[in-house]
């Protein structure tokens, strides 16, 4: 016999109200038929049947609230009287104790898509007599959930199947409820108290764009070290000037058009890989990585070549104000074609990035320091220095090329030139 | 996976949608969500009361197979139903308010979430009603987004059964309807969700 209980559709929701059966007591049903039909304020769900067999009772009746996990009907087969005598009895005070063995078959999984549960499953099936699997296909019971049994490597023997059909219906059929589509890597017992907090879709999305990346492409990082000497004294020169015209000059645009330029040079860094084709884009759609307190987020400066330094640096403050603030436009995150990230300006020397899909390569810049350099003319001097990284898809960029983006970006930085400003 | 259908009427969306469910739940497609407008029409949901569909004049009624009590669909409004298999029924209604939330701020309006009282609001008014199905953990419906400026069939029903609160649209918030709002909540969908 098969407990039917009000399954937990959901973290927050603790009970449901039946709205009605699809079957009367007496009448087949097969396993995953719609059953019975729930409500929640905002919700309806139809609840498919957890066993296959004949509906012998009907425990809760429609209009009736009760808690997830308690059990509403059995399931079993044709003519055997129901276990307990409260046949047919409708009583919603009682149940706000349900089993805790029921509580657990409801989230418990009963069929996951593990590796490791089939091949389990296989090995008892394989191994136990043909007796057994006779006996167990006649009771319609999966050897796997009669869990290891006594006999050689765990196999099922003709006294653990008996047993196990005498113990009855619940450990016999555990209710399926919640579909796993996703075999669960990682098991956590969580502490009695212990905080959780369910993924944002925000962090969904970027976990899930994360791991796809690194599955997608051949990550490769490349070093560089580049004096920023020349563009702090550019920097400080023309600070006050780029403020009268209401921005902040950072080191940041310096380096967005220190890569333009080497983007038009190199074009395959500006590109997208799709069916093993390379697609060149003919504009550079800069995304630039802002943190925000609830995760990341990119926005991108379209056509960023068209910009002169003055641009970029007013592009790059607008979206980076309106990300905080929410108030970007879709298309503003979208269409990018090469990402700068800046960890630097949390401290960090030096990073590896992760490509931005579907781009093909990410720069990274670290903090800017002052440190003691051994110039051309063998003298030691204090240079304002930084490391920077790029993260290349080796699929269809091969070391030299990015060595060369990078050497450009350097020399662009290195002898920036004043007219720019 | 978004499907935009234009401007369908009711029955025939159900129709469609039945599809497209049992499609999902075969897994034979993707997350699938239909953007698509109806002729005028009030509907009334599983927790539904026909007393509060006070005076439909000329607009018919149907009863539908949804969470949630009566509400009204016309070519102002942009509907969107979400064909998604899901672990957690609530996380899905708390999913739909935030697109429309997030849309709302596209537009630089603040969208709120009320307790108890499912939907998206703006001001105190109700600007998104919501209302979902699941079978075998398949959900269908979804919400209704109030965009154009007609919102006077609202006061042949009591929306959602809740007397003091009021309806709002996007063009009544703003001014002006704005341009294919279809296409914005279609992008920020694909930005929050793949389907």
């Amino acid at each position: 016999m098969t407990d039917v209980i009000m399954p937990q559709m959901g973290e927050s929701i603790a009970e449901g109200t039946i709205v009605k059966w699809f079957k009367e007591v007496g009448q087949p049903v097969k396993k995953d038929e719609p059953l019975f039909e729930m409500s929640t304020d905002k919700v309806d769900a139809e609840i498919p049947s957890p066993g296959e067999g004949v509906l012998l009772e009907i425990l809760v009746g429609p209009g009736t609230t009760v808690d997830v996990g308690k059990v509403v009907g059995r399931i079993g087969v044709a003519g055997t009287a129901p276990s307990g005598g409260q046949q047919s009895t409708v009583d919603s005070r009682q149940e706000k104790t349900a089993p805790a063995r029921e509580l657990v078959a409801a989230a418990a999984p009963a069929r996951t898509n593990s590796h490791g549960v089939a091949s389990v499953e296989e090995l008892r099936r394989v191994r136990s007599s043909p007796l057994v699997r006779k006996i167990a296909a006649e009771h319609g019971v999966d050897l796997a959930r009669v869990g290891p049994g006594t006999g050689i490597s765990g196999r099922v023997t003709k006294t653990d199947i008996m047993a196990f059909l005498e113990k009855g219906p619940s450990v016999q059929e555990a209710p399926a409820q919640a579909p796993v589509t996703v075999p669960a890597r990682f098991f956590h017992t969580p502490t009695p108290g212990q905080k959780f907090e369910p993924f944002s879709p925000m962090r969904e999305k970027i976990a899930e764009h994360m791991v796809m990346s690194q599955a997608i492409s051949a990550h490769v990082c490349t070093f560089f070290e580049v004096d920023m000497t020349r563009v702090a004294r550019l920097r400080s020169k023309h600070r006050a000037a780029y403020e009268s015209k209401g921005v902040k000059l950072t080191f940041t645009p310096f380096v967005m058009k220190a890569a333009i330029d080497a983007l038009l040079e190199f074009p395959i860094l500006n590109s997208s890989i799709v069916d093993k084709k390379v697609y060149y884009h003919p504009n550079v759609n800069l995304g630039l990585a802002v943190a925000l307190d609830w995760g990341l987020i990119v926005p991108v400066v379209h056509k960023a070549e068209e910009k002169s330094l003055l641009g970029l640096t007013r592009s790059l403050a607008d979206l980076a104000e309106r990300a905080r603030i929410k108030k970007l436009a879709p298309e503003e995150v979208a269409g990018g074609t090469f990402t700068i990230t800046n960890p630097g300006i949390y401290g960090s020397l030096i990073g590896t990035p992760v490509i931005n899909q579907p781009q093909v390569a990410i720069l990274g810049m670290g903090a800017v320091t002052k440190r003691a350099v051994v110039t051309e003319e063998d003298a030691i001097a204090i240079r304002h220095m930084v490391y920077m990284a790029l993260s290349f898809d080796h699929r269809i960029i091969d070391g030299a090329t990015a060595d060369k983006f990078m050497s450009r970006v350097k020399a662009t930085l290195q002898e920036f030139p004043e007219s720019a400003m | 996976m978004v499907r935009r259908l234009g401007l369908v009427p009711y029955e025939e969306a159900i129709e469609l949608q039945q599809e497209v469910v049992e499609q999902r739940q075969r897994d034979e497609i993707p997350d699938t969500v239909l953007l698509l407008r109806h002729p005028p029409i009030i509907t009334v949901g599983s927790r539904g009361d026909l007393k509060d569909v006070l005076m439909p004049g000329d607009i018919p009624v149907v009863e539908t197979k949804r969470g949630g009590q009566v509400t009204y669909h016309g070519p102002d409004q942009l509907v969107a139903w979400a064909i998604m298999r899901v672990t957690d029924l609530h996380k899905h209604l708390r999913f739909l308010e935030q697109v429309v939330i997030d849309v709302l701020q596209s537009y630089g309006l603040k969208g709120e979430r009320v307790e108890g009282r499912t939907g998206v609001w703006v001001g105190g008014n109700k600007i998104c009603a919501i209302g979902v199905r699941a079978s075998r953990w398949v959900t269908s419906h979804g919400l209704a987004l109030n965009v154009g400026p007609d919102l006077s069939a609202f006061e042949r029903i009591v929306p959602c059964g809740i007397t003091d609160a009021g309806v709002t649209s996007l063009n009544q918030e703003l001014g002006h309807t704005p341009p294919d709002p279809e296409a914005r909540f279609e992008a920020i969908l694909l930005s929050t969700v793949d389907c």
